[in-house]
C-alpha cells in the first residue's frame, strides 16, 4: 500500500479532526437507529395489542418521525409469552421494541415463564384501556346492581367468558367476586372476541370485555354494557345504541362494587441492558407519537384514555398495579412459586 | 330481492379500471406468498396493511381480500407439485394432489384443484349474498360443546379411511395430539411439555411440522429411490387444461358434497382445516374405489379443493355480519378496517353498505380473476418438475428452511424441522399414515380447548354433548360415521351389495354406500 506513504503527518491532521467531529456530533446526536426496528408484538395479527403497534407504527411513517423502516412481527403464542421471551433473550438489543400490556409483568407471576418480569425495562405506557361488564342485550338486567343481586340468588352458577386463563379478565372477575361476596364461573376463551360472540349468543351471562372489543356489537343492541371500572364517567362522545353513548355508562363503583379503578396500560418495552440514550431516543419518540391528532383519533375510536409514562412515573405505575394485582393471584392461589 | 340489488350497487362501485388492477395486483402478490412456504396468507395481508392506511378503504379490501384469494391458490400449488402444503387447509389437497403430479399429471392436478376451488370460492360467495342475515344468527348458536361436536365429527369421518393398520393410524392420531399440546395450555394458564426450552412456549408450529413431515422426509424418500420426479417426460399442452376442465362435471358428486361441507364448516366456524380433512375423508368413504385414493384419484383433489375455499369464503361472513373474524387472515382484515376507520359489527352493513357489498362483489369478482391467472400459470409451474431433481431438489430444501425461519425468525425451528423430517421418514419406512398426525395436531388443540370449556360450563357433566337438537345431531353424525365401517360390513355379510352387483353391474351412482369388507 505504497499510496499511504505521502499520508504522513501533515496530511492525516484534517482526518483526525474529521473524526473527531464526528464523534462530537454523534454524542450531541444522541443515539438513533441505523437498521431497520422491529416491533415486536405479543398478540396475534388483529388483537388489541397489534391495532396499538400498528397505529404507533402508521403514524411514525406519516409523519416521518424515524429515518429507519419498521418491522412488525406478531409473537403472540402461550398469551403473548413467546413475545416476551423473544425479546428477553436478545439483551442489550434497542433494535426489538416490544408492544404489550401489563401481562409483560403478571405472566411470570402466575406461570413457570422462561423469562422474568426484569428482562425487559419499560420505556412508555400510551394509553389506559377501560374494562366494563357487559351482558346480552336480551338480559333483564337494567343495571349492574340487578345483575349481581341476580348473582347472589344463583351462587356459583353465572359465568363470565374471558380472554384466557389468570389473565386481566379473570383478575378482574375475582376481584368483582371478593367486592360483593358472590361467586361466578369463569370460562376461558380464546381472546376477547370469543369471549364476545359467546355472550352475544346467549351462552355465557356476562364478559369483562374492553369497549374497544364489543363496540360493534353494541352498536347493533346484541349486547349492552352495565357499569365500567374506572374512578368517573367515560367522556361523552356519539351516541352508540338507542341514544346511549359511553358518557352515559355509570361506574361500577357507584352500583356499589367497590372496586374504583381497573384499568390496563399499553405499554412499550427493550430488552434490559439496552443503553439508556436508546430509552430515552424511543420515549422521545412515541411521546411524539402520542401528541398527534392521529394518535387521539384512536384513542377517541377505541374509548381508551391517552395517559403518557415514563421513566419514574412509569416504575411507579407498574409497582403500584403488579402489587393490587399480586395480592389477587395470592388469595386465588396462583402465583407460581 | 334486496339483496341483489344491493349487490350490483357493489359491483357498480367495484368495476373501475383502478380497482381492477389493484385486483390483479392482489392476487398476484397472493399467489407469490402462497408459493413461498411459511409465508402464508396472514403474513401476506398484515405486511401489505401499512400500505393500504392512505387508500380508501373499498380499494383497501380489495387489495387485502384478492391477495387472500391468491394466497389460497398459492398454497394449494406446491401441496401438489412438492409436497409441502403452504397453509394448514391444503394439507389434504397433498394426500392425492401430489401422487397425480408425480405421475406425470401435474398440470391435470393442478387444473382439477385451481377449478374445483374456484367453484368452491364461488358457491361460498352466493350463500354470503343469499342467506347473509340468517347465516350470521345461525353461527350464534354455537358454543363450546357444538364446536367440540364439530371436530369430533371430523376425527370421526376420518378414522378408518387411512390404509394402513388401524392400531397404527391410533398411534399416529396420540402422537399429533401429544404434539399439539406442547406450549401454554390455555384453559388451565400453564405450561405443558416444554422441558424448560423457551422456544417450545409458543407451542410447535404446525408448519415447521408439516415442511418437516411432507417436504423434507419426501425428498429423502426420492433421493432414496434414484433422485427423480416421473413428472420430467410430462409435455404441457394448454390442450391438457382444456381438457380436464371439461372432466370436471364428472366429479359433480363429489364438488356439492365439498361445497356444502365447506360452506357448513366455513359458517360455524369449524375453518377450512376442517372441512378439507372432513370431505376427503368422505370422498373416500363414498367413493366405489377407495383403493384409489392416496395414489391419484381426481376425486381426492376435487373434494379437499373445493370444501377448503368454500370454508375460507364462508369464514368471511362471520367478520362481516357479525364482527368477529373466521380465520387469521380475517383477523388481519378485521384489524386494517378499523385503521381505514370502520367498526366492524353487525352495524357495518347499515351504515357502509357500499363498503360491504362492495366488498362482496370484489370476491366473485376477484375470484373469477384468481382462477384465470392461475390456470395460466399452470404451464409454468409444471415446467419446474421438468427441471432435474439435482437442481429442483437442493433449491427445494433451501426454500423450506427460510420459510421455517420465516415462520418466527427461530433457529430452534431448524431442529423441529429436522426431527419431523425424521419422524415423517420413519414413518413411510415403517408404513405408518401421516395424515392422522396432522389432522390431530391441527385441530387437537382446538378440540381439547372446547371440551374442556364445555366442562367448565356444565360442572364436569357429559351430558352437555347431548343438550340440544343442534350439538345432539352433529355428535349423532359423528358416532354414525365412527360406527359406518361395522354396519357395512353387516350390509356386506348380508350379501346386500352381491345381489346389487348381480342385478345392476353397471350401477353409476358414487354415493351408494360402500361396503368393501
Amino acid at each position: 500500500m505504497y499510496t499511504l506513504k505521502p499520508l504522513c503527518t501533515h496530511q492525516l491532521r484534517p482526518l483526525a479532526l474529521f473524526f473527531a467531529a464526528l464523534t462530537v456530533s454523534g454524542s450531541a446526536l444522541a443515539w438513533q437507529p441505523d437498521r431497520p426496528v422491529e416491533f415486536v408484538v405479543t398478540s396475534g395479527a388483529g388483537g388489541g395489542t397489534d391495532t396499538f403497534a400498528r397505529t404507533v407504527q402508521s403514524i411514525i411513517g406519516k409523519h416521518q418521525l424515524m429515518d429507519e423502516s419498521i418491522i412488525v412481527s406478531n409473537k403472540g403464542g402461550g398469551s403473548g409469552a413467546e413475545g416476551y421471551v423473544y425479546s428477553a433473550s436478545s439483551k442489550d438489543d434497542p433494535y426489538k421494541l416490544t408492544f404489550g400490556t401489563n401481562n409483560e409483568y403478571l405472566l411470570p407471576e402466575v406461570g413457570d415463564m422462561p423469562y422474568a418480569a426484569d428482562d425487559l425495562q419499560p420505556v412508555a405506557a400510551m394509553a389506559m384501556d377501560e374494562f366494563l361488564i357487559w351482558v346480552n342485550g336480551d338480559a333483564d338486567y337494567a343495571s349492574a346492581k340487578e345483575f349481581i343481586d341476580a348473582a347472589k340468588q344463583n351462587p356459583g352458577k353465572m359465568q363470565f367468558a374471558g380472554s384466557q386463563s389468570k389473565d386481566t379478565d379473570q383478575t378482574l372477575v375475582s376481584m368483582i367476586e371478593e367486592a360483593t361476596g358472590t361467586e361466578f364461573r369463569y370460562v376461558p376463551f380464546n381472546g376477547g372476541s370469543q369471549a364476545l360472540v359467546q355472550l352475544a349468543g346467549g351462552h355465557v351471562d356476562a364478559n369483562v370485555n374492553n369497549p374497544n372489543e364489543n363496540l360493534g356489537q353494541w352498536q347493533a343492541g346484541m349486547i349492552k354494557p352495565l357499569c365500567v371500572f374506572s374512578p368517573e364517567q367515560l367522556p361523552k362522545g356519539e351516541p352508540v345504541h338507542e341514544g346511549k353513548g359511553w358518557g352515559d355508562i355509570p361506574t361500577c363503583q357507584s352500583q356499589g362494587i367497590d372496586i374504583a379503578e381497573y384499568r390496563m396500560p399499553r405499554t412499550v418495552w427493550l430488552p434490559a441492558g439496552a443503553s439508556e440514550e436508546a430509552v430515552t431516543y424511543y420515549q422521545d419518540l412515541l411521546k411524539k407519537v402520542s401528541e398527534t391528532p392521529e394518535w387521539k383519533d384512536y384513542v377517541t375510536r377505541t374509548v381508551q384514555t391517552s395517559q403518557f409514562l415514563s421513566g419514574d412515573e412509569l416504575k411507579q405505575y407498574i409497582d403500584d398495579n403488579a402489587s393490587t394485582v399480586k395480592k389477587v393471584f395470592e388469595q386465588e392461589g396462583w402465583s407460581a412459586s | 330481492m334486496n339483496n341483489l340489488s344491493l349487490l350490483m350497487d357493489g359491483f357498480a362501485t367495484i368495476l373501475t379500471w383502478n380497482h381492477l388492477m389493484i385486483m390483479v395486483i392482489g392476487v398476484m402478490l397472493g399467489m407469490l406468498v402462497g408459493v413461498l412456504p411459511g409465508l402464508g396468507a396472514p403474513n401476506g395481508v398484515s405486511l401489505l396493511l401499512p400500505l393500504t392506511f392512505t387508500m380508501d378503504p373499498v380499494s383497501a379490501i380489495i387489495l387485502l381480500s384478492c391477495m387472500y384469494w391468491g394466497a389460497l391458490f398459492g398454497g394449494s400449488t406446491t401441496s401438489i407439485l412438492f409436497n409441502i402444503p403452504g397453509e394448514p387447509s391444503s394439507v389434504a389437497t397433498t394426500f392425492d394432489g401430489y401422487p397425480m403430479a408425480r405421475n406425470g399429471e401435474a398440470t391435470r392436478a393442478l387444473t382439477l384443484a385451481f377449478m374445483s376451488a374456484g367453484l368452491g370460492a364461488l358457491a361460498g360467495v352466493v350463500m354470503i349474498t343469499l342467506l347473509a342475515n340468517w347465516v350470521a344468527q345461525f353461527g350464534l348458536k354455537f358454543s363450546s360443546p357444538e364446536y367440540f361436536a364439530v371436530y369430533f365429527l371430523a376425527f370421526c369421518s376420518f378414522i378408518g379411511m387411512s390404509s394402513s393398520a388401524p392400531s397404527k393410524t391410533l398411534v399416529s392420531m396420540m402422537l399429533g395430539l401429544a404434539f399439539a399440546t406442547v406450549g401454554m395450555d390455555s384453559v388451565s394458564g400453564g405450561l405443558r411439555l416444554t422441558f424448560g426450552i423457551p422456544d417450545l412456549v409458543k407451542g410447535i408450529s404446525f408448519l415447521v411440522a408439516v415442511m418437516g413431515l411432507f417436504g423434507i422426509a419426501e425428498l429423502m424418500v426420492t433421493t432414496e429411490e434414484g433422485l427423480s420426479f416421473n413428472g420430467i417426460k410430462s409435455r404441457i399442452r394448454i390442450k391438457d387444461i382444456l381438457r380436464t376442465m371439461a372432466e370436471l362435471p364428472r366429479y359433480w358428486v363429489s364438488l356439492v358434497r365439498s361445497i356444502l361441507i365447506g360452506i357448513w364448516m366455513g359458517i360455524t366456524p369449524a375453518g377450512p382445516t376442517a372441512a378439507s380433512f372432513m370431505s376427503h375423508g368422505l370422498a373416500k368413504r363414498f367413493s366405489r374405489h377407495p383403493e384409489r385414493f392416496g395414489k391419484g384419484e381426481p376425486n381426492g383433489i376435487v373434494s379437499p379443493e373445493a370444501a377448503d375455499h368454500s370454508a375460507g369464503t364462508s369464514a368471511l361472513l362471520p367478520m362481516l355480519a357479525l364482527g368477529v373474524p373466521g380465520s387469521a387472515t380475517a383477523a388481519v382484515m378485521m384489524g386494517g378496517l378499523m385503521i381505514w376507520g370502520l367498526t366492524p359489527g353487525p352495524m357495518l352493513f347499515v351504515t357502509r353498505p357500499d363498503f360491504v357489498w362492495g366488498l362482496i362483489a370484489s370476491m366473485y369478482l376477484g375470484n373469477v380473476v384468481a382462477v384465470i391467472l392461475v390456470l395460466a400459470t399452470v404451464p409454468l409451474y409444471a415446467s419446474i418438475l421438468r427441471v432435474p431433481f439435482a437442481i429442483i431438489g437442493p433449491v427445494i430444501v433451501a426454500v423450506i428452511f427460510t420459510g421455517v425461519y420465516q415462520v418466527a425468525n427461530s433457529t430452534f425451528d431448524f431442529w423441529l424441522l429436522l426431527f419431523f423430517a425424521l419422524l415423517g421418514y420413519l414413518f413411510k419406512k415403517l408404513d405408518y399414515p401421516v395424515a392422522p398426525l396432522v389432522l390431530t395436531m391441527v385441530l387437537g388443540h382446538r378440540a381439547e380447548e372446547a371440551f374442556r370449556q364445555s366442562m367448565v360450563m356444565s360442572d364436569g357433566s357429559l351430558t352437555v354433548f347431548w343438550s340440544n337438537s343442534l350439538v345432539t345431531t352433529i355428535m349423532g353424525l359423528g358416532v354414525l360415521m365412527l360406527v359406518w365401517p361395522l354396519i357395512s360390513k353387516l350390509v356386506g355379510l348380508r350379501g346386500w351389495r352381491q345381489r346389487l352387483h348381480r342385478q345392476k353391474p353397471q350401477t353409476h351412482e358414487p354415493s351408494t354406500p360402500d361396503s368393501r369388507h
